[in-house]
Formats: structure tokens, sequence, C-alpha cells
């Protein structure tokens, strides 16, 4: 089998004197899709964030293309799309300057302005480009933090409630981007409490309600 | 070498990109753009009122007062200068962009310094006036915010990064950066005396000088190292 993408190995979080996750053991491969599950406050987002590099507040290992993660820092940070619980979009801002300032940050997206008007298009904005953020929606406002997938070519996507606050029918056409990334050889981490209906769905549990037997918990095929 | 090339354009262009980005958000608020100056015309004004009138008191204290001033309002701007971008996330995009933090935060602080420090810097003859500075002690006073301003954005800049992940960082800022200010007020301030006096001031600005490369320098990375602090809290 190949080297996975991301590897994590015996992972170890506590917060607020609770341990949030221990012995928690995945890999992604390209072409997987990874969801993470659990009740509200199982660690979720935390998980996410360390899996991002934001958060270094755990033991374990991390692992990136078989190296630990500190010395493939630049080559992860330029394979990765991050969305959190922040949409990072500029109120004061207007949707394509937002995307423009993305892409100047994240040199593996495209910041060309078909690119970024026509993605604008796909999550339902068009004609929004020039309005400030702050007269936007919240659901509109999390689209065009979302519109970053559109453009970006980077191969590791970990998203952090992709869907809250997005109608169906982009909920729908979400899906079927995160299932066309990995049809490409993308890789996708994500928590949703949706109901996703896409092949290959691999997923981790955590949650300190059902405590796994010793050494095989997290990972569950 | 044409590789090298190629990284050193971009990253100049990742530099103005965020300059821009940043004076065009300052733009858009231009508000929040006036109150540091309203403060530091404020202490102007009514400090004669509060202390004395008299011309010969007041061009003794003019240099400290409108360095004072500077100081305070400088650091009035500073808390502000991480806090929307922590808000809204966009900090984290910062953070994991494959850019050198240094670098964004150097053109954020750099945005801020025009948007704070060179309006005061371009009011202090004002104020000096004002404050029946002698003519002599005008220039230096100029050279000196022109140079000491930066360090000032620059250190506090570190206490905004530092305290931007706190719910109530107003008051900490204070804390942790004022001592760092105060060898900036010192040599500002002695150097104005000093060219009032009829002396030379070259030293002084070469000390100025001197603190400002080495913010410039070292305080980018402290800047870069205490966000990273603050968004993994």
């Amino acid at each position: 089998m190949s080297t996975p993408l991301l590897e994590v190995i015996d992972l170890f979080c506590e917060r607020d004197e609770r341990v949030l996750f221990e012995d928690l053991n995945f890999s992604i491969h390209p072409g997987e899709v990874l969801q993470v599950e659990g009740p509200n406050g199982s660690g979720k987002t935390t998980l996410l964030r360390i899996l991002s590099g934001l958060s270094r507040a755990y033991e374990g290992q991390l692992r990136w293309k078989g190296q630990s993660i500190d010395d493939g820092r630049d080559d992860f940070l330029e394979s990765l799309l991050y969305f959190g619980h922040l949409p990072g979009v500029k109120a004061t801002l207007t949707p394509e300057e937002n995307l423009r300032w993305y892409a100047a940050l994240h040199p593996q997206t495209d910041s060309f302005s078909e690119r970024i008007f026509d993605a604008l298009e796909k999550v339902g904005l068009c004609g929004y480009e020039d309005v400030p953020c702050h007269s936007l929606s919240a659901g509109q406002n999390r689209r065009v933090s979302l519109a970053r997938l559109y453009l970006s070519h980077a191969p590791l996507w970990i998203l952090d409630e992709p869907f809250t606050a997005i109608d169906k029918r982009g909920v729908a056409a979400k899906e079927a981007l995160i299932e066309a990334h990995a049809d490409k050889g993308g890789s996708v981490i994500l928590t949703t409490h949706h109901e996703l209906l896409i092949k290959n769905l691999r997923q981790v549990s955590l949650g300190t309600n059902s405590p796994l037997p010793e050494g095989t918990s997290g990972a569950i095929e | 070498m044409t590789n090298q090339t190629a990284s050193d354009l971009s990253l100049s262009r990742v530099f103005g990109m965020m300059l821009k980005r940043d004076l065009l958000l300052a733009y858009r608020r231009r508000n929040d753009l006036v109150s540091p100056l309203v403060f530091f015309l404020m202490v102007a004004t009514l400090f004669p009122l509060g202390v004395s009138p008299e011309p010969k008191f007041l061009s003794e204290v003019a240099a400290g007062v409108v360095w004072v001033a500077a100081l305070l309002s400088t650091l009035l701007s500073m808390d502000s200068l991480f806090r929307s971008d922590f808000d809204d996330g966009s900090l984290e995009q910062m953070l994991l962009s494959p850019q050198p933090l240094a670098l964004l935060v150097v053109a954020k602080v750099c945005a801020h310094w025009m948007i704070s420090g060179l309006p005061l810097t371009i009011m202090s003859p004002l104020l000096a006036v004002m404050l029946f500075l002698p003519s002599e002690g005008m220039s230096a006073l100029i050279l000196t915010l022109l140079i000491g301003t930066p360090t000032l954005s620059l250190i506090g800049a570190i206490g905004a990064g530092l305290t931007v992940g706190l719910r109530k960082g107003g008051v900490l800022i204070t804390l942790l950066v004022l001592p760092l200010y105060i060898p900036v007020l010192i040599f500002g301030t002695g150097a104005v005396q000093a060219a009032t006096g009829g002396l030379p001031i070259a030293g002084y600005l070469a000390i100025l000088g001197a603190i400002l490369a080495l913010g410039v320098v070292l305080a980018p990375l402290a800047i870069a190292a205490a966000l990273r602090i603050s968004v993994s809290s």
C-alpha cells in the first residue's frame, strides 16, 4: 500500500483536565474521504485544529507523507486547505477581494478573475461580487468561504462543519464537489452532522460515552 | 537563480497584497482612523488649559507632551491590530499560509504605521506650534517621531499578538508594552530638548535608528510567535 498522505499515531489530547481522545490512530490516503464523528464537545474541532497545525496541545505523532509533520511543514501547508468554524471572510471586503486575498496567501489557489467569478457563481453568489460581505447573510458569508474549494488545487482539505448555514441545494453541490475532489486523488477530512451520501466514506468516531476496546480505539472502517 | 528571483518577486507581491488589503480595510472604516488622531489633538489642546498657558512653561514641556501624546495614541490603536483578523478567522488562514508569517505581520504593522504613526508625525508640527516649541526643535521633533513611531508600532504589535486571544487585552497590552516604550520616549524627547538647546542630535537619532533596526529584524519573529501561541490556545 502507498504511503498515507497524513498519518495520526497515538494521538492524545486533553482539555480542561478532561481527556478528549487518547490512543487515536488513523491515516488518510489519496482519494479518501474521512468523516470525524462524535457528539458535541467530543473534540472534533480540536482534532481538526491539531491536524491542520493550528493547535499544538497534543501528544503523539503526526506524519505527513511518511515524515514528521514539522519537517514537512512547508510542503504540508502548500497542500492544505483549511475551512474552520470562522469563515475567514472580512466583512468590509467584497467576496471577490476576499478570495483574491486568500489566493495571494495560498499560492495553490487560482487567482484569475474568470476563475474567481466562476467560483462565486457556482456557490450562488453571482451578482454579489462587489457587495461588501457585511451586507450578505450568514449563509452567504459561509458560501464566500466555500468558494475557495472551487479555486484550490490543494490535495488535502480539512473542513470543519462545512455545511453549517448552507441550504439543501448548496449541501448537495458541496457533496458532489467533495466526491469529485476524492475522485481526482484528493483527500478530505471533515466533520458534519449531515448524513453524507458519499461513496468510499470512512469514519472516525470520537466520544467519551463509548469507550472502545484497548488497541482498536479510534479508527473504524 | 531564476527560482530565487521568482520567489523574491512573489514575496514582495504577497507583502504588497497584504499592505494594500489592510490599507483598504482602514479606508473603508475611516471613522476608526480618526480617533487616535483626535486623541492626539485633544491632549495637546487640553494640556495648556489644565496646567498653564504660559508660553515659557509650555515651550519647555512641548516636546514631552507631543511625544507622550503620540505614544499613548499609538498604544490606543494597538489593540485592534489583530483583533478583527482573529475574530473572523483571517488570522487562522494567515497562520496556515505557506508564506512566511513574519512577512505578513510586517505588512500589517507597516499598514498600521501608515494610518497611525505617519499621520501623527505629519500633525506634530501643528501641535508643536500650539505648545510654543522653539523653532530649533521642530525638525528634531519630526525626525524623532518619524524614526520612533514605527518602533512603537513594532513593539506594540508584539503585545497585541500576545493578547489577541484574550477577551479583554486592552489593559494587559499597556502593561506589557509600556516599559519597552520608555527608551524610545527618553531618546525622542532628549533629542528635541538637545536641539532646542543648540546641541547636536546625531547621537540620539543614531540610537533611535538602532532601536528601529533591531525592531524591524526581531519584532516580526516575536509577533509571529506570539500570534501562533494566541491562536493555538
